[in-house]
């Protein structure tokens, strides 16, 4: 039973949005603090969040992250329509980046990405289709005293 | 070290966040790739950067800086500014580039990110500022 979700909310995310993008990472670290997560953890979350938020954003036409929280953890899954990445192996090096000029003038493509998604997450996983999409999933467990 | 020293040091304006100036930072972190900041930054630091866009704004909320330095005579747009008041993040400009923005905190005593996560003593890093 302690599995059950006590939160659960969807935020949609637009591709090329520049101007909110990051607005849901922000307002998934308020739901956390709110909801009495320590504040070390929510860290490791916005992180988390904002980097795959910044994904879509920069690299995706469309998306969604949709934030879980459990007694026994914090869920995040992002699902985009997109390009895809087709070697993921690759895109999880550190530095590796596959980003436009543009998208550097934003502060981004720094090839940090998805390496720092998983430092920060207790569990990772990712999976791409070239041509349709990336759907990845984190979860950061919440220590109990 | 306060705000108002790193203000009074690297000669800065003050954009945002005036009366937070009292407000202790522990590290330092100079970047202008975002990625590279959520990678390496420590909770209450300051962030330099020549990135003036909101995003840098959002970084040092998620990120949990305290307070911005735009640095080489940058200056951010009013949206940027409004959103650093929202969420009670300084922002200051210097004239100055990073290189030497950092180089002249580090050198009064501000550390950096690696230090404070290898648990530098300052009796240890006195002993590296004066070998430089």
């Amino acid at each position: 039973m302690s599995s059950e979700p006590v939160f659960c909310q969807r935020f949609e995310i637009s591709g090329k949005d520049f101007i909110n993008a990051g607005k849901a990472s922000i307002r998934i670290k308020a739901i956390l603090r709110e909801i009495g997560i320590q504040p070390a953890l929510i860290r490791r979350a916005a992180i988390a969040c904002y980097e795959a938020e910044m994904n879509v954003v920069l690299y995706a036409r469309k998306g969604a992250m949709e934030l879980r929280v459990t007694p026994r953890e914090i869920r995040i899954q992002v699902e985009d329509e997109g390009d895809g990445i087709p070697d993921v192996e690759l895109a999880m090096q550190p530095g590796y980046s596959t980003a436009s000029d543009e998208i550097r003038e934003m502060g981004f493509g720094a090839g940090m990405g998805l390496p720092n998604i998983k430092n920060n997450a207790d569990t990772f996983q990712i999976h791409s289709v070239v041509g349709r999409g990336t759907a990845l999933e984190v979860a950061i467990g919440l220590q109990h005293g | 070290m306060k705000l108002e020293a790193v203000r009074e040091i690297l000669n800065c304006r003050v954009i945002a966040g005036g009366d937070k100036l009292d407000q202790e930072i522990e590290v330092g972190c100079g970047a202008d790739l975002m990625s590279d900041v959520l990678a390496f930054i420590k909770p209450n630091a300051l962030l330099l950067t020549g990135l003036t866009n909101v995003q840098s704004v959002r970084t040092a909320n998620v990120a949990e800086v305290k307070a911005i330095v735009y640095v080489r005579g940058k200056f951010p747009d009013k949206d940027v500014v409004a959103l650093a008041q929202e969420e009670g993040i300084v922002l200051l400009a210097t004239n100055l580039p990073l290189y030497e923005s950092c180089g002249r905190l580090y050198a009064r005593g501000l550390p950096g990110g690696s230090e404070r996560a290898e648990g530098l003593s300052d009796v240890k890093r006195a002993g590296l500022l004066s070998t430089l």
